[in-house]
C-alpha cells in the first residue's frame, strides 16, 4: 500500500506529462515548445524519484533540463526571432500524422490493457525490500568489467562525446 | 491502492505517440528534434520501470536509461550543429529545405 | 641422342616470334630483317645437323640392321586430364620428319632472304618476319609431333599463322577476305578432324602398362602405327554406317587433311590466299602447310593400311582433286592463281600415290610401298620446285606490278635469271629428265599403275596438263608478245636484286639435281631401303606425253598467235566454266548465303531477337516499371521515412498480437 501523498504526486505529475507533451508538440511557438518539454523533462525526472532511481532523476535533470535544453534554446534564439510561429506543413500530412499518431496510441493503450503484464510487487515493497540503488553500486558497475559491469561502453560513450564535440565544432563553424 | 506497472506505462504512451505526432507533422527542425526528445524519454521512462518493477534486484534498465541519456545528448549536440549549418545555408530551419537526400 | 639440338629447333623460331613480335615496332627494319635471317641459318644449321645425324649416323638409336628406327627423342607428359586422357608433348625423329625437317627449314631461309627484297619497302616489315617465325616454329612442331594431339595443336597453330599471312595486307578488303575464308574453311574440315580425332580417343583402349610400349598415351605415333591390334580391337569391331568405326575415324581426320591440302570440296580458299605476299605463297602455300595433309597421310600410313577403305577414299579424292586443279590452272589468267591450282594438282599427285601404297605385299607388284616413298619423294621435289615457281613469279611481281600474264609477255630479254630458273621450274614440274620433278613423279606413276592401270592412265594424263599449263603460262609471261609499255624507260622490268635472286639460283640448282638423290635409301614406309629403278616404259610415256604437251603449247604459245583465241571461242563453255574454276565458289557461295544464311539463319536469328531477346526485354521492362513506380519511396523526406516505418511496426505488431490471441 502506497501512501496517499505519493498517489497524489503520481496523478498530478501524470496529468503534466501528458499535458505538456501534447503541448509540445501542437504549439507553433518553438520556444514554448521548448519550455513544455522542459517541464515534460522534469516530470519525467520526477517519476524517477519516485521509483526509487535518485542518480538517474539527477541526471535527468542535470543533463537534459540543465544542459539539452539550454542547447535547444540556444539553437532556437540563434535561428528564430521570439515571437516567431513555426511553419506549418500541408494539410494531408498533418492528416497523416494526426491519424497515425492516434491509431499508435490506441493500439499500444489496448495492448498495455488486454496483454497480460507479468505481474511485478508493489513499489514500496520494492523499494522497502533492500533493492534500493546506491552511488557505490552504479559507480561499480561502470568501473569494472565482470558480468554486468560496464567499463567498455562507458569508455565508448566517452569516445562518444568527445567525437560528439569535435564533430559538432567541425560542423557548425564558419567556413 | 498501489501505484502499478500499468501506471506509469500509460503517460509513457501518450508521450510516445505525442512525439510520433511531432515528428511527422512539424516543419520546424529543431520542433522535430522535441519530439524526438519526447520519444527518447518515454523509451527511458519504460526501461526503468520495467527494471523497477519486473527485475528489482538488477539495475540493467537504469544503466541503459543513463547511456541513453548521454547519447541523446551527443546526438541533440550533433543534431543542432548541423541545424545551425542548414539555417545558414538556407536562411530557415525548415526541414522541407534539406530534402537533397533522395532518389 | 642429345636434346639440344631438338630443344632449339622449336625454341629459336618461337623466340624469334616472340623477339620480333613484342619488340619489333621499336626496331629498325634492317635490325628486324637481319634478325630474323641469322636466326633463321642456326635453325637450318639446327635442322640439317639433326636429319643429318639421323641418317648418316649410324646409330642403332636410328638404324638397326639396315631399317631406320622411329625415335622420340623426348616426350613429356603436358596436360593430364585422366588416366586415358594424357597429353604429351615431345619430339619424334623418324624419316619423313627428318625430310620435313630438311624441306620446312630449307625453304624458310630462302623465304626469309627473299623477303628482305622483296618486302623491303612494305609497312609491317617486322611484323611480317614476326609472323613468319610463328609459321616455322608451327609447321616444325606439326612435323615432329609425337602424338595426335599434339599435332592437331600445331595444326591449328599453322592454320592461325596462315590466316596472318594471308591477311598480312589488311588494308585490302580482298587480302582480309581471302584470310577469313582460308582461316573459315581449313577450320571447317578441321572440325571434323577433331570428331576424329575424339572418335579415336573414345574407341582407342588404353596401352598395357606391360607391353613394349610401357603405357604410352593411346594418341602417340608410334603406338598406333605399331599395329597394336589388342588396343585398336574395339575400333575394327564397332561399325557405323557399314564401316568399321576405325575407317569413320581415318577418314575424318583425313577429311582435315583435305582442308589444310585443298583437296577438292575444301580448295576453294588456296586460290584467294595468293593475295598473301607472294613469299608467304611460296613457303606456306606451296611448300610446306598445304602438303600437311600429305604428311598427315603419311603419318598415319600404317593406321590407313589397317583400313583400306580409307586409302582407296583418299585415291578417289586425290585423282578427282588433281585433275579437277590442272583443267583449272590451264585457264588462269592470274599467274599466281596458276601456280595455286598447279600447288593443288600435284598435292593430289602425293595424294593418289600415298592411296596407291600398301604396306602387306601385293601379289603381282614388285614392291608395294613404292607409292609411298614417290608421295614422300615428290612432296620434297615439289617443295622446292614451286617454291622456285612462285619465288620466281614474285620477282616478276615486283618487275611488272601485276599478277596479270596479259600484262607481261617478252620478258625474257629483260628478266634473263628470272627466266631461267623458271624454266628449270617448269621443266621439274613438266617431268623432264633429269630434273627432279621427272624422277619422283615417274616414281609415283609407276605406284600408280602397278596398283591398278586406271589410276596409271588417269594420272598420266593429268602429267601432261600439267606440262602443258606450266608451259603455257611460261610462254606467255617470257615470249607471246612484248608488253609495248616495256619501251618506255620508267617502266622498263628488269631482274630483282640479290637477296631474291640467290634464293632462286639456290632452289633452281637443288631442283636440277633433288631428282639423282637415292630418295629411297632413306624414307619408306617401314625404314627398310629400297632402290629406286625407273620403270622403263612408264618413263617413256610420261616424257612423251609431257614433250607432246610441251609442243603443244609451243605452238599455241610461243609467238603471239590467233590460236589460243579461237579455241576459247570454239569451247566458250568450257572456258568460261574452267576459267572460273567450275563455279565451287558459286556454289559455296550459293549454299551459304542463300540456303545457310537466308534459311536456317533467318529463322534462327527471328527465333533469337524476338524470343530470346523479347524475354529479356520484358523482364527489363517490368524491372523498370516496378522501379519508376516504388522510387518515390526514396522521397528524402525523412517523415514520410518515419510514416512508413512506424505503419510497418504496427502492422507487425498487430500481426503478432492476432497470432497469439
Amino acid at each position: 500500500m502506497d501512501s496517499v501523498a505519493n498517489i497524489i504526486l503520481y496523478f498530478v505529475v501524470a496529468l503534466c506529462i501528458v499535458i505538456f507533451s501534447v503541448l509540445t508538440v501542437t504549439s507553433r511557438r518553438i520556444l514554448r515548445a521548448a519550455t513544455y518539454l522542459l517541464f515534460v523533462l522534469i516530470g519525467v525526472s520526477v517519476f524517477y524519484f519516485q521509483l526509487g532511481y535518485q542518480f538517474l532523476g539527477a541526471v535527468q535533470i542535470a543533463v537534459y533540463a540543465g544542459g539539452i535544453m539550454v542547447l535547444f534554446v540556444f539553437a532556437i534564439l540563434l535561428t528564430h526571432r521570439p515571437d516567431q510561429k513555426t511553419g506549418l506543413l500541408e494539410q494531408h500530412r498533418r492528416t497523416v500524422g494526426i491519424s497515425l499518431s492516434v491509431l499508435s496510441c490506441v493500439l499500444l493503450l489496448l495492448a498495455l490493457f488486454f496483454m497480460p503484464l507479468i505481474g511485478g510487487e508493489s513499489l514500496s515493497a520494492s523499494i522497502a525490500a533492500g533493492n534500493d540503488i546506491t552511488m557505490h553500486d552504479i559507480g561499480k558497475a561502470f568501473t569494472g568489467t565482470d558480468r554486468f559491469q560496464y567499463l567498455l561502453p562507458f569508455e565508448a560513450v566517452s569516445i562518444l562525446l568527445l567525437s560528439c564535440i569535435i564533430g559538432g565544432v567541425v560542423v557548425a563553424r564558419k567556413r | 491502492m498501489d501505484l502499478e506497472m500499468l501506471w506509469y506505462l500509460v503517460p509513457s504512451v501518450i508521450m510516445f505517440c505525442a512525439g510520433v505526432f511531432g515528428f511527422i507533422t512539424r516543419k520546424n527542425t529543431i520542433a522535430l528534434l522535441l519530439s524526438l526528445e519526447l520519444m527518447l524519454n518515454a523509451a527511458d521512462l519504460n526501461f526503468v520501470v520495467f527494471n523497477r518493477y519486473l527485475f528489482p534486484g538488477s539495475m540493467e534498465g537504469m544503466v541503459f536509461t543513463l547511456f541513453a541519456i548521454a547519447i541523446a545528448a551527443a546526438e541533440t549536440a550533433i543534431a543542432i550543429a548541423i541545424i545551425i549549418n542548414i539555417y545558414r545555408a538556407v536562411g530557415n530551419s525548415d526541414i522541407t529545405s534539406a530534402q537533397k537526400m533522395k532518389f | 641422342m642429345d636434346i639440344t639440338l631438338p630443344i632449339l629447333i622449336l625454341a629459336i623460331p618461337f623466340a624469334m616470334f616472340l623477339i620480333l613480335g613484342i619488340g619489333g615496332v621499336k626496331m629498325p627494319r634492317k635490325l628486324a630483317g637481319s634478325i630474323g635471317i641469322l636466326a633463321n641459318g642456326a635453325l637450318l644449321a639446327c635442322c640439317y645437323t639433326v636429319a643429318f645425324t639421323y641418317f648418316f649416323s649410324g646409330d642403332p638409336l636410328f638404324i638397326i640392321d639396315g631399317v631406320r628406327q622411329q625415335y622420340q627423342v623426348f616426350d613429356v607428359t603436358w596436360l593430364a586430364f585422366t588416366d586415358r586422357l594424357v597429353v604429351n608433348i615431345g619430339f619424334l625423329l623418324d624419316p619423313i620428319c627428318a625430310m620435313m625437317l630438311v624441306v620446312i627449314s630449307t625453304i624458310s631461309f630462302m623465304v626469309h632472304l627473299y623477303s628482305w627484297g622483296y618486302m623491303e619497302h612494305e609497312p609491317g616489315f617486322q611484323r611480317y618476319y614476326a609472323f613468319l617465325a610463328l609459321f616455322t616454329f608451327s609447321m616444325l612442331g606439326l612435323v615432329v609431333a609425337t602424338n595426335i594431339f599434339q599435332m592437331y595443336i600445331f595444326w591449328e597453330l599453322v592454320g592461325v599463322s596462315s590466316f596472318l599471312l594471308i591477311g598480312f595486307f589488311y588494308k585490302l578488303p580482298s587480302a582480309v577476305s581471302a584470310s577469313k575464308k582460308a582461316f573459315i574453311v581449313t577450320r571447317f574440315a578441321d572440325l571434323f578432324m577433331l570428331i576424329g580425332i575424339l572418335v579415336l580417343s573414345y574407341y582407342v583402349a588404353q596401352t598395357p602398362a606391360d607391353g613394349p610400349l610401357g603405357g604410352a598415351s593411346a594418341f602417340n605415333f608410334l603406338m598406333l602405327n605399331s599395329h597394336p591390334t589388342n588396343v585398336l580391337a574395339s575400333t575394327l569391331g564397332a561399325t557405323f554406317m557399314g564401316g568399321s568405326v576405325l575407317t569413320w575415324a581415318m577418314i575424318l581426320i583425313f577429311v582435315g587433311g583435305m582442308g589444310k591440302s585443298a583437296m577438292l570440296p575444301l580448295h576453294i580458299w588456296l586460290p584467294d590466299a595468293m593475295e598473301g605476299p607472294t613469299p608467304v605463297s611460296a613457303l606456306i602455300h606451296a611448300a610446306t602447310m598445304v602438303v600437311a595433309g600429305v604428311y598427315l597421310v603419311a603419318r598415319f600410313f600404317p593406321m590407313y593400311c589397317i583400313v583400306p577403305d580409307s586409302l582407296t577414299f583418299i585415291t578417289v579424292v586425290g585423282a578427282i582433286t588433281a585433275f579437277y586443279a590442272a583443267v583449272v590452272a590451264c585457264a588462269q589468267i592470274d599467274i599466281k592463281r596458276v601456280l595455286a591450282f598447279s600447288t593443288i594438282s600435284q598435292i593430289a599427285f602425293m595424294m593418289v600415290s600415298l592411296g596407291c601404297a600398301y604396306d602387306q605385299p601385293i601379289e603381282g607388284v614388285h614392291y608395294s610401298g613404292l607409292g609411298y616413298m614417290a608421295g614422300m619423294f615428290h612432296l620434297f621435289t615439289h617443295a622446292m620446285f614451286k617454291a622456285l615457281l612462285f619465288l620466281g613469279a614474285g620477282a616478276l611481281i615486283h618487275a611488272v606490278h601485276s599478277n596479270d600474264y596479259t600484262k607481261m609477255g617478252g620478258l625474257r630479254k629483260y628478266m634473263p635469271i628470272t627466266h631461267w630458273t623458271f624454266l628449270i621450274g617448269c621443266l621439274a614440274i613438266a617431268g623432264i629428265p633429269p630434273f627432279s620433278g621427272f624422277f619422283s613423279k615417274d616414281e609415283m606413276l609407276t605406284a600408280m599403275y602397278n596398283r591398278d592401270i586406271i589410276w596409271g592412265v588417269w594420272m598420266t594424263i593429268v602429267a601432261g596438263l600439267t606440262a602443258f599449263y606450266m608451259f603455257r603460262i611460261y610462254y606467255l609471261i617470257f615470249w607471246w608478245e612484248e608488253n609495248p609499255e616495256y619501251k618506255h624507260d620508267g617502266h622498263k622490268p628488269h631482274d630483282a636484286p640479290w637477296q631474291m635472286s640467290l634464293p632462286l639460283i639456290i632452289l633452281a640448282a637443288v631442283s636440277c639435281v633433288a631428282g639423282f638423290i637415292p630418295f629411297g635409301e632413306f624414307v619408306t614406309f617401314n625404314g627398310e631401303p629400297y632402290h629406286i629403278h625407273l620403270e622403263g616404259w612408264v618413263a617413256g610415256t610420261s616424257i612423251t606425253v609431257a614433250v607432246l604437251a610441251i609442243a603443244l603449247a609451243t605452238v599455241m604459245y610461243a609467238k603471239k598467235n590467233p590460236l589460243p583465241s579461237k579455241m576459247r571461242q570454239a569451247m566458250p563453255g568450257l572456258w568460261m566454266a574452267a576459267h572460273k574454276r567450275f563455279y565451287w565458289d558459286e556454289i559455296y557461295m550459293f549454299v551459304t548465303h542463300k540456303i545457310i544464311f537466308g534459311g536456317i539463319c533467318r529463322a534462327i536469328a527471328w527465333f533469337d531477337r524476338h524470343i530470346i531477346d523479347g524475354t529479356m526485354d520484358a523482364l527489363a521492362a517490368v524491372t523498370n516499371f516496378c522501379s519508376v513506380k516504388i522510387k518515390s519511396f526514396q522521397s528524402g523526406n525523412v517523415q514520410a521515412y518515419v510514416a512508413w516505418y512506424l505503419l510497418g511496426a504496427l502492422l507487425l505488431g498487430a500481426i503478432t498480437w492476432i497470432c497469439l490471441l
